[in-house]
């Protein structure tokens, strides 16, 4: 180092004579911090390449593709503001937003009720509490092929065991799940319900566990019962981790996909089409990569925004 | 586990006794109805998260008739292991189970390495523009992939990659859930001991490699596994991108099955069951690794 230093004195040496050394130090300084940048960009670019390349190209590829009527023959062709207004007619995108909202209004509170019924469950002093973490996480982890067919055959409305136990406990007239329109997408709801709840009652149980034990016995010396301890201390304790969980699953849940596609294939008619699928079926089934891409700003415009509305909720709350 | 420190009724006792409030009885009474009332509970619940599953093993040993039974059959008789075998010559399993096995490793392998790489630079190095790249990676967590899988298909288009197996490899490498993990574990280890390695000559490399990955092992088996079942269990990716059926993975083979076979429920599940046997495997083996992993970074896939 020390030799860098005197060799970068040199030209330093034109200016005024105090400052000469202290340039040298500034460069040798400025050596370093180049070297640290080169050395801490060389880490990071063998990921990073491939990141910017396959994501953050994409993501900006999109509104480009979205104004244009690509389709996998021939070049893209300029159309301006036409995807957007063919949006606006068209009767299965509608659909499509209706359903992916319909979905989400559902498994988003039904989702966080179990899961976090089930972290107060775990987060107590019980036999077999290891075990049973154990056995729901399992589902979150198996493939949604797998569990999409299995849950059909559940479903089957003649001889299917659901429909058995409901014929059991005297429903007479129990409905048609998947091979009915009106309950295809209870059925899916239901089964994604089942299939993350303990994906997030590990993270609710993670955060349950920094829930400070005096608030708990304060409470307790105060006269809390059981409902205001929870109301009082654990959810206000819970609050980070509610905001965390609350936005990773409004993301999940706009943009359900595989288990629809692979439970239902959007039917019967339309009445599970979402908006993921949808983008599938303009795009590789139908190779209208340019409405496809107007269908997927305005998937990725709805994550966003609604994103944004609960980071604001959430530091409105905290101030 | 650490779910010990809260406080339940059940742990209301030793106090209790030198509790001048006379509460006791009462709640002596209460926490034993709280207990049976949790253990209820987990039962339920248990029962009804496993149920579909015994369900998939139970009809995977029957003949094809007895799957669909009234009332339901819950113990196979006879026990048919016939399917075990039959699913074998009437599908293409083994080849789906090669590709996802290639895919599955190679992409576990690379994405522990560029993710730990990455990892360091973010958590170790000071440099400029280090946090205004990590932004960039925080903030595609919002941005589904299905948002942006069209553009993404034209370009690995564009380059020859689709229909390759090289695709599903680009497109689950580089997913910044691996630079997340491994950071945030790098990030608990003291500063210090990067300093003397330092001090004794060790090149950032070096430190990297001899020092900071033996420290990480742990974060490296959560992301290791999650990684391999993540990419065994990708159906999207793959339905895109693989469409001859000799790169099909077993997701996509399980999914044809169905189609071609829909009448087949024993072997349906059968094909079921084994699609879900490794992982269900490595989960059991490694859960510690699993539950670490997802509680570290809240974030998957």
């Amino acid at each position: 180092m020390a030799t860098i230093a005197a060799d970068e004195r040199s030209p330093g040496a034109v200016g005024p004579g105090p400052d000469g050394p202290r340039t040298g130090r500034n460069r040798a300084g400025r050596k370093l911090k180049l070297r640290n940048t080169l050395i801490g960009w060389s880490f990071i670019l063998p990921n990073f390449i491939g990141f910017a390349v396959l994501t953050l190209i994409p993501v900006f590829a999109l509104f480009y593709v979205s104004f244009t009527n690509w389709n996998v023959f021939g070049a893209a062709q300029w159309t301006g503001l036409d995807n957007y207004t063919r949006l606006f007619g068209d009767a299965s995108f509608q659909k499509a937003l209706f359903n992916t909202f319909y979905y989400s209004v559902f498994h988003i509170p039904l989702t966080l009720a179990a899961s976090l019924g089930l972290a107060l469950l775990l987060n107590r002093k019980l036999r077999g509490v290891a075990f049973f973490r154990t056995v729901a996480f399992f589902p979150y982890i198996t493939s949604v092929v797998a569990i999409a067919v299995v849950w059909n055959m559940l479903f089957s409305p003649e001889f299917g065991p659901i429909n058995q136990f409901l014929r059991a406990i005297g429903i007479d007239n129990p409905p048609g799940w998947t091979t009915s329109a009106t309950w295809a997408m209870p059925a899916v709801i239901l089964v994604s319900v089942w299939r993350e709840m303990g994906y997030y009652m590990l993270l609710l149980l993670a955060g349950l566990q920094t829930v400070p034990a005096q608030l708990y016995e304060a409470a307790r010396m105060d006269g809390a019962n059981a409902w205001q301890r929870f109301w009082n201390v654990t959810l206000p304790g819970l609050r980070p981790t509610m905001f965390f969980v609350t936005v990773m699953l409004t993301i999940q849940s706009f943009k359900i996909f595989d288990l629809i596609l692979v439970m239902t294939n959007g039917g019967p008619g339309q009445s599970t089409l979402v908006l993921s699928q949808y983008i599938y079926q303009k795009g590789f089934v139908e190779n209208q990569f340019g409405y496809a891409s107007a269908v997927s700003v305005a998937l990725f415009a709805i994550c966003l925004v609604v994103t944004i509305i609960q980071f604001i909720a959430n530091k409105r709350r905290e101030s | 586990m650490a779910t010990l420190d809260t406080p339940t009724p059940a742990a209301a006792p030793v106090p209790a006794t030198l509790n001048p409030l006379n509460r006791r009885p009462r709640d002596a009474g209460r926490s034993a109805v709280a207990k049976a009332l949790g253990y209820s509970a987990m039962i339920v619940a248990a029962a009804a998260i496993l149920l579909p599953f015994a369900w998939m093993v139970i009809s995977s040993l029957k003949t094809n008739n007895q799957v669909f039974t009234v009332p339901v059959t819950w113990i196979p008789d006879p026990i048919v292991w016939q399917n075990y075998l039959d699913i074998w010559a009437r599908s293409d399993m083994t080849t789906w189970i090669k590709n996802t096995l290639i895919l599955s490793v190679t992409v576990t392998v690379l994405q522990v390495v560029t993710g730990s790489f990455a990892a360091y630079g973010f958590s170790k190095m000071r440099f400029k523009g280090r946090d205004a790249l990590f932004v960039l990676y925080i903030g595609t967590i919002a941005v589904p992939w299905q948002s942006y899988m069209i553009p993404q298909f034209i370009m690995l288009s564009n380059v020859g990659l689709s229909n390759t197996l090289w695709a599903i490899i680009a497109l689950q490498t580089f997913s910044a859930f691996g630079v997340f993990l491994m950071k945030q574990y790098f990030e608990s280890i003291p500063e210090e001991l990067s300093e003397a390695a330092r001090i004794d000559g060790l090149s950032e490399y070096g430190i990297w490699r001899r020092i900071i990955m033996p420290l990480s092992v742990p974060a490296i088996a959560s992301l290791t596994l999650l990684m391999f079942v993540n990419t065994w269990n990708d159906y999207l990716g793959p339905l895109i991108y693989l469409r001859s059926p000799d790169l099909w993975t077993i997701q996509l083979g399980l999914k044809s099955f169905i189609g071609q076979y829909n009448a087949e429920h024993a072997l349906i599940m059968t094909g079921s069951v084994l699609s879900v046997l490794p992982v269900a495997i490595i989960f059991l083996l490694g859960q510690r690794y699993f539950v670490e992993g997802i509680a570290s970074t809240g974030v998957k896939g």
